[in-house]
Formats: C-alpha cells, structure tokens, sequence
C-alpha cells in the first residue's frame, strides 16, 4: 500500500487487574479511508480505544500520529493529537441548544463575553455540510438521538479532527438514520479524514468500511480488505471457530401427543396488557415474537409477577398460585431474565458470586444464609459449566463484558433450578460466540425438561431456538406457530398482517 | 497480608491508631494515663470510649441506611424524642401509673424510636420520597414532638438507676461501652449470619435488580430505617442520662451530620453498596477522639471548629483513592525501577 499511513499503534499491551485486556495489539490508520475494527465483546476493542484516545494509560506499545509518536494522558491530549470520539451513548449536554453543544469548552469570544452570534453562525455552517437544517438555538434533547449523534459528530469533526472515531455509532438509530449517517462516514472519508468505525452489526460493516482489523481476546488476528473478506471468514476469525458449528442447534420436540403443560395463563392482565392466554408446556423453548412495543415484554413480566398484576389467574402444574411479585414467582420455581441487563440485571459493584447466589438466597430466606463454602461450590460450577471468562468469583460483575454478565445472570437464575425460565433479550448487544453459547444453553436446558420462554427481536434466533411460537401485535397474541410451521416468513407474515388465527 | 490491607476496616483502623499516637505524643503521655479510682477506671482513652459510644450505635444504623443508598437525617431530632419520652416516664410526668420505673421507661423510649424510623420506612419504601427529604420531616417535626412531650421545659431529672446508663461503670468500665458493643454485636449477627447484609448491599447497588431477584426491597428498607430510630434512641437515652434530663432543644444537635461523617470515614460509600459496621464504629471513634482530643488541648472554643474541620479534611483526603495515588506518583517509584532490573 501506497498510501501515507495517518495513525499506527503498535504492540499496544494494557492490563487490569487480573484480565490482559491487550496483548500486542495493532492497528492502522490511512487518511481517507473508513476503518472498521471488529471483535466479539471483550475482545479488547474498547480498551484499545480508550488506549488511543486517553482514557486508559497503555502499559507497553507504541502510537504513531503524524509520523510523531504520541502518548495521551487524557482525552484533551488525544484532542490536540486531532483524535475525535464519539461514543455510544451521545455525550452531549441536553439542557444547551445545539450550537452551545458544539462549542462548548472553545466559545470565540468577544472581550470578556461569549461571542453568541458567531457560535450560533459557525454552527450552521458547519451543520449544512452534514445536510441538517435545524435550529441551533434549540435545546438539544428536543431533538432525535439521530440529528444528536449527527450534532456530536459535527463537534467531534469541527475540532481539527484527523482521526474520528465512531463507537457503536448505529445502534440507536432506525435504517433510514444510518444511511445518512454512513452518507456522513463517506463526505468526511471524501475530505481525507480517518474513520475508524466500531460496531456489531456486520452488515453495516460491509456497506461502509474499506478495511477490516480483528481482534480476539485483547490479542491482533489481522488487518483485512473488506472486499476480500467473505462474512462466513470474517464471523470464523472473529469467534476462531468455525461459523458452522453455530449453525445447526438441534431443538427439542414439538409433538401433540407428548405436549405436557406446566404453566397456564388465563385472562392475564397488568396495567400494560390485557387479557392474555397461554400455555407453556414442559420441554419446550416458547418464543414470544413480535416488534418492540407488542407486548412480548410485558406477558413475560406479567407472568413473573415483576409487574403489578391486575387480574387473571396464573396455574401451575394444575393447581392455581397467587404471584403477586418476583419472590412468588422464584418460590414457585420460575426465573426471569431482563430485558434490560444493566438496570434490572445485574447488580455492579457486587462479585460474580454474590450475583449468583442472590437469587437462591431469596428463595431460601434470609435466615439461612448460603454458606461461603455452598456460595464458592455453586458460583465455581456455574461459571465452568456456562464458560464464564472471569479470573475469580470475587471479580464486580461490572467488570465482565456484556456476554459474560449476561452469562452470571444465567448462573443466577440456573442455581434456583427453575422449572420455567424466562429469558427477555437474552442476547441482545452480546457478541455472536456468547450468543451461540446461550442459544445452545437454552434448548439444551429444554431437553432436560425445563420450560423456557424466549423473546428476542432477532427473528431468525427465534427460528432457531424455539419449538412454539405465540406471535404478538399491538398487545394482542395473532398466532401460535408450533414445530414445522415455524419459520422466518411465517413469524413476519404474522407480525405484519395481525390475522386471527 | 494482602488480604488484611485489603480490608475496609484496615485504613480506618490505622487511621484510628495513628491519630491516637499523634495525641499521646503532643500530650506528653498524658492521653494514655489510666488512673484507677474506687475500682473505675479514668483516664482520656476511657472517655473517648464512653462518649463514643453513642456515636457507635448512632453510626451502626446510619451505616445500613447509607448502605442502600439512602440516609437518615432524623436521628438528632429522634435522640430528642426518646429523651424526653424517658425522662418524662422516670419523672413521672408521664405515665404516672409506672412509678418512674426505669427500665419501662427505656423500652417505651426504644418504641417511640421504632415508631419514628417506621414513619420515615413509611415514607422512603412506599410513598418513594428521597430518603433526604423523607428524614427532613421528622428533623423538623422531631423536636417540636420532644417539646410537645416535655411540655416545653427542660426535664431535669433525679434518678440514679437512670444516671448509670450514663455515668456507671461494669468491671471498671463505662456502662454506655458495653450497650454499643451489644449493638455491634446485634448488628453483626443480622448482617453476617443472616443474608440481610448481602441484600442491603444489593439494593443498594440496584434496587430494581434486587427486586426481580427476589429481594422484598420495600421490607428491608422499614426494617432498616426503624432499627435506625431504635439506635436513634438508645443514643438519645445515654445522651439524656449524660446530663440528667432531657433538653429537648439541643440533645442531638447536629449529630446526624458526625453519623453520617462517621460512616464516611469508615469507607462506607453514601451512595450505596458496600457496608461495614466495624468500619463505621471506627469512624465513630475517630470523630470522637478528635472531639475529646480538642477539648483536652484546650483549644480556644472558638477555634474547635476548625481544629475539627482541618482534621476531618485530612482525615477524608487519606480515604480518597485519587489523592492517594497524586501522592504515590509523587514518590519514587521503587516498584517499576525493579521491573527494569
């Protein structure tokens, strides 16, 4: 390659406390070309960019900015290296209008004050070039997280920017928003800036990124062009096996004749949704399908009793229970799975082993407290049976990357060994080796005889994973796919068209 | 010997010792001098432990309150309350049919503790108000209740069974001792023989969490803010006992503020989390110590104030993390030289 080199970080080592995060990693950086860098969650992509841009201190390695090496302190030191970030979750201030966002910190002024008209003029300037017309003088949350994230990206480029990085930069946004955003990564590509582009979703890796760097467990893999690099490979090298043994998760029965019911909900309603009957046979994964909003969530928390039941009547094995909250629901062998892992998951500043004895302590009672050595023998059993990648059970969960907490939440609800599991999202914004790995963990625990319930709004997983399906929409149930019938087109006819059946 | 620095207590602990130290040094010996009189021990070390005593207990509450997140600001206002309500008892004031029985008076000031923490349980777990502005209501309202109690006088009181939970002494030490390390060890056996400690922290950390976990959130945090009424109280009665009756205006003042700097030197985040009781009674020594140590010195009483606040500056500036490493940076780094060797 021909091309001047604009960034090159080489043998960039990092350890923390117990985890090499890095081990020799590399990567470069051309002007002008889009930069995608890949790997599953804690792979180490993060920490090499928080390495880059001076939030972590590197402990070995070198990073060449410029053709003169660089080592920031700080993420203003990394700012004057013409070093930009924008990351996940939009860092702006939504009380400032959108030209105080963008200047925030570098104000031109006008004698002692903040020269506003100017402010305001420079920022329309420079949103015309990303095609938004907007009022600057407007508060910033009056706007979408998109036109946000464009508005983060329009400050990150305005500082002199050599180098943008965009973490996760899509994960917020509808189709229509990405589009624009990667007509954006292409404008600023055009005007010979660097991009490096961290995501998950392959596809849109494909679409924008003209190279390709992986990492796998803090360690490099290689740097590749993307055009020669076909997804199968690229998933290979990312998870090092084969995409193949991803592939085919054998699901349990499906057959009339054995159907055994374990749970049964009649006329069940909570203040979300109303109405609702099912039937959950032992064995079985059960998936709930349906868009965000169609009420999939909210019969799985209704049945575990973590929102305010408002009528209907839950049986269990025949005999009528009263689940009026999640200790109920847990005493009568049920777990739940959050959707949403880091505020109703996990608990951060506590162990690995804490967060998954928690919830067999609660079944218990508090008086008969889970010996140490009870705690260590279950929390060591869970995370070599569910391969959870941690140095220790005294490791905070806050620690692990989002597969493995995702994992520990598993541990926590196996180590009640329920009868009826839910898992809400269980895979979602997790990497695909861990979701293979608790794919399989799902319909491996139905053959055992547990009754699952799985709800994810990646269809194809529910394909693959469940044996019954009830589809949702509008917060009514439209169809119930069982065995054979199950199948991509039939769970989106069905999600689109909203037929009785 | 990794394992003990690592523990919470340690740095406290060591604080402890060295403040001590420093006092016995500037004194002259004079600190550690124990003079036995009639079989009682006194000396400045037997004071600290006497009148710390109700910053222990006082600290043991607040530190599962701050343990889940949530404060106590009540606790003077409840001192209070439990006072006058003893005092009145004993003096016959109220509840004539007891015969100022001591020892009935005690138990009915511990309820009304109860039933003060209940409220603010009440307000905090079910109506959700923020544990700040929950507590400040009975902050407020606490004392007009003690006045409404002593009918705005000062209760003086003369009862020497009732002056010993003060000023007695059990085995050549001071009674007030022993009821705080009944406390702690009552404190302890909740927390760390049953699961009740392990729950406190996780609500702490995330309450929503810890509810799909199966925690009954809402019950822990009563239990909680009324176990920091009763403390509340038993503190309010050694208080009251101290100076032989009850001053409705000015028993407690202010000590919710040295409860909550207790648990704070002690390493307990006030944010949530992770507790330690030892470590909160250590940090009820250390404001103690300071306290008796000012005046011992004769610090001009204009002055202790600050004497006090300089000393709780270093004293915070040793528990944070960020000024600990700005001075290790400072100093040579003999570590990394013996890497490169």
């Amino acid at each position: 390659m021909s091309k001047e080199k604009l960034l090159t970080m080489n043998g960039i080592c990092k350890s923390f406390p117990g985890v090499k995060a890095l081990d020799k990693a590399q990567f470069d950086l051309e002007a002008g070309e889009i930069h995608a860098l890949l790997g599953e969650n804690g792979a180490g992509k993060s920490t090499l960019i928080k390495v880059l841009t001076g939030i972590e201190i590197k402990d070995e390695g070198t990073i060449v900015m410029d053709k003169k090496e660089i080592s920031p302190q700080s993420p203003i030191d990394a700012q004057n290296a013409g070093i930009s970030t924008v990351y996940q979750e939009v860092n702006l201030c939504p009380d400032l209008s959108v030209a105080e966002n963008v200047f925030i910190g570098r104000e031109p002024r006008k004698g002692m004050h903040i020269d506003w008209k100017t402010v305001n003029e420079r920022t329309r300037q420079l949103l015309k070039d990303f095609d938004l017309d907007i009022n600057v003088e407007e508060r910033l949350d009056n706007y979408s997280v998109a036109i946000q994230q464009m508005i983060a990206i329009a400050r990150a480029v305005d500082v002199n920017a050599k180098v943008l990085i965009l973490d996760e930069p899509t994960s917020s946004l509808s189709n229509q928003e990405v589009k624009k955003l990667f007509e954006i990564m292409n404008m600023l590509k055009g005007k010979g800036m660097g991009i490096v582009f961290v995501t998950h979703f392959l596809d849109q890796v494909y679409e924008v990124s003209d190279r390709i760097t992986i990492l796998r467990n803090g360690s490099y893999v290689g740097t590749y062009e993307a055009a020669n690099l076909p997804m199968i490979e690229l998933v290979g090298k990312m998870i090092g096996k084969d995409y193949s043994s991803l592939e085919a998760i054998p699901k349990g029965s499906s057959d009339e004749e054995d159907y055994e019911e374990l749970v049964r909900i009649e006329n069940g309603s909570s203040e979300d949704i109303s109405d609702i009957n099912v039937s959950l046979g032992k064995g079985e994964v059960t998936g709930f399908s349906g868009l965000l909003g169609s009420g999939r969530s909210e019969i799985a928390r209704l049945i575990f009793g973590a929102d305010k039941k408002t009528g209907g009547k839950t049986i269990i094995e025949g005999q009528e229970r009263d689940i009026r909250n999640p200790l109920d629901a847990i005493k009568n062998d049920m777990a739940f799975c959050p959707e949403d892992r880091k505020k109703e998951g996990i608990v951060g500043d506590l162990t690995i082993r804490e967060n998954i004895i928690i919830a067999l302590q609660s079944k218990r009672g508090i008086f008969h407290k889970i010996s140490k050595k009870e705690a260590d023998e279950i929390a060591d059993r869970l995370i070599k049976e569910l391969a959870i990648k941690t140095p220790s059970a005294d490791q905070k969960i806050k620690n692990l990357s989002g597969g493995n907490q995702q994992k520990v939440i598993l541990a926590r609800w196996l180590a009640t060994n329920p009868k009826l599991l839910i898992l809400d999202e269980p895979t979602r914004g997790i990497d695909i080796g861990a979701k293979a790995e608790i794919q399989k963990t799902i319909v491996d625990l139905a053959k055992d005889g547990m009754s699952c319930i799985f709800i994810s709004s990646e269809i194809d997983e529910m394909d693959r994973c469940c044996s019954r399906m009830f589809v949702l929409k509008d917060k009514k149930i439209v169809g119930t796919l069982k065995g054979d019938e199950i199948s991509q087109n039939a769970i989106m006819k069905l999600m689109a068209g909203g037929t009785e059946v | 010997m990794k394992k003990l620095t690592q523990k919470m207590e340690f740095k406290p602990f060591c604080v402890l010792i060295a403040i001590i130290l420093i006092c016995g040094i500037v004194s002259g010996g004079d600190f550690f001098k124990i003079t036995i009189v009639d079989g009682h021990l006194y000396g400045r070390l037997i004071d600290i432990l006497r009148n710390g005593s109700r910053y222990a207990i006082l600290a043991a509450g607040m530190t599962m309150a701050l343990g889940t997140g949530g404060t106590d600001i009540s606790v003077g206002s409840v001192m209070a309350i439990s006072g006058a309500i003893a005092c009145s008892i004993v003096d016959g004031r109220i509840l004539p049919g007891l015969n100022g029985n001591v020892a009935l008076a005690v138990i009915i000031a511990i309820l009304a503790g109860a039933i003060c923490g209940a409220w603010n349980g009440f307000m905090v777990a079910k109506l959700k108000v923020q544990p700040m502005v929950a507590t400040m209501i009975l902050l407020t309202a606490g004392r007009g209740i003690a006045q409404l109690v002593a009918d705005g006088k000062i209760v003086t009181i003369t009862s020497e069974s009732y002056y010993k939970i003060s000023g007695g002494y059990f085995l050549g030490l001071p009674i007030p001792m022993y009821i705080a390390i009944g406390v702690i060890i009552l404190f302890l056996l909740l927390t760390k023989c049953t699961a009740f400690g392990m729950q406190v922290e996780s609500i702490g950390v995330n309450p929503e969490s810890s509810r799909l976990a199966g925690i009954k959130v809402e019950r822990n945090l009563w239990i909680i803010y009324i176990l920091c009424g009763m403390t509340a109280a038993l503190a309010g009665i050694i208080e009251s006992a101290g100076i032989k009756g009850a001053d409705c205006n000015n028993c407690g003042l202010m000590i919710e503020m040295d409860g909550i700097l207790a648990v704070a030197i002690g390493g307990t985040a006030l944010s949530g989390g992770r507790f330690s009781i030892i470590s909160s009674v250590i940090g009820a020594l250390i404001v103690q110590t300071i306290t008796t140590t000012i005046y011992a010195f004769g610090v001009a009483p204009e002055l202790t104030r600050v004497a006090k606040a300089i000393i709780v500056i270093i004293v915070c500036l040793l528990q944070s993390k960020i000024f600990m490493e700005k001075v290790k940076a400072l100093l040579p780094k003999r570590t990394e030289k013996e890497v490169h060797e």
